[in-house]
């Protein structure tokens, strides 16, 4: 029933160990296939985590180069991958991690052309980008495609992160539409603590476990906020709102919209 | 005086108080750009003005975060 190796079965002895995971658990992250958005600050801890678990299928999409900016939080690529795609920096190191696992690149980055054919060969989405345009698009491809995602956001000490299910609250239904342009700061323009990237990669992580386990509660119509200065973590109750201009009763939107605004590193250069 | 929670903080406000005078009483930053629950439910924008605060409501200013590289 379950074609797990001896290999395989030391190596996730400790999933298969607890009791909501078990064998079974394993074989359905062994059969998951994730695509990540953007392979930096949270896209590292997300692929490192979802390689080293087991997780059989990873896309990660990415068209920019690592810079030496980029070390200080992302912490899949090294001072020598310079210069180098990160979606192949990525790649190298979670094959490293697990050659059991099969990595998916492409060298691009998220457009409303390109979104639905890439994510529909994906059971799972995460949003590890820094600009609310393809945040934007990531929410309503997934809304449109019935896929399910996991939001994530940090801004200097802050982070933000929440789990869409078909019928849940989405992006939309919380924040209708992106912020005027320019108005509100990316990480380059304002600044990170890199340990934040981490911190909320890896409960993206573990939301992408959770789903293809069954183990816990996800967060959806939850929008989890935390504050590293104070260590305050909250759980805002949040619903799908029936006059979302996606997901509501009389959706608005019915295409993938490119927002004009200018990516993270673009502004910073 | 009337107690509210704002962003899981306790606060006693005056009433009567429009969840604009809030934002405004608050020095809520960019208000163009904040997301209000009350009580569970989003308030839509055009109504910020109309919308009264009650004793006891719970009310959620939440802010845009576009970070993640
Ligand atoms: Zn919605």
């Amino acid at each position: 029933m379950f074609d797990f190796t001896e290999e395989e079965l030391n190596r996730y002895s400790r999933h298969i160990l607890l009791k909501d995971v078990g064998v079974e658990g394993q074989e359905k992250i062994k059969n998951a296939k994730v695509l990540v958005v953007g392979a930096g600050g949270l896209g590292s801890p997300v692929i490192l985590y979802l390689a080293a678990a087991g997780i059989g299928t990873i896309g990660i999409i990415d068209g920019d180069v690592v810079d030496i900016s980029n070390l200080q939080r992302q912490v899949i690529h090294t001072t020598a991958d310079i210069n180098r795609y990160k979606a192949e920096s990525a790649k190298e190191k979670a094959e490293k991690i697990n050659p059991h696992v099969k990595v998916v690149i492409y060298k691009d980055f998220l457009r409303a052309e390109n979104a639905l054919d890439i994510i529909k060969d994906y059971d799972f989405v995460v949003d590890g980008t820094d600009n609310f345009p393809v945040k934007f698009l990531i929410n309503d491809a997934c809304v449109m495609a019935g896929k399910p995602f996991s939001h994530g956001g940090i801004l200097r000490f802050d982070g933000q992160t929440f789990t869409h299910k078909p019928g849940c609250a989405c992006y939309r239904c919380i924040f209708n539409a992106p912020p005027p342009k320019d108005l509100v700061p990316t990480c380059s323009q304002a600044g990170v603590l890199g340990a934040i990237a981490g911190m909320l990669g890896t409960i993206q992580a573990a939301e992408v476990l959770k789903y293809f386990t069954g183990a816990g509660e996800l967060l959806t119509d939850k929008l989890l906020t935390f504050n590293a200065k104070t260590m305050d973590f909250r759980k805002i109750n949040v619903h799908r709102r029936d006059t979302c201009p996606i997901c509501g009763s009389n959706p608005t939107i019915t295409e993938l919209i490119d927002y004009e605004q200018a990516a993270c590193d673009l502004t910073n250069r | 005086m009337a107690q509210i929670t704002v962003n899981g903080n306790n606060q006693e406000v005056t009433l009567p108080l429009t969840l604009d005078q809030l934002i405004t009483l608050n020095q809520v930053a960019n208000p163009e750009m904040v997301s209000v629950q009350i009580n569970d439910n989003f308030i839509e924008r055009e109504k910020f003005g109309s919308t009264q605060i009650y004793d006891g409501d719970i009310i959620d200013f939440l802010y845009f975060m576009g970070g993640g590289r």
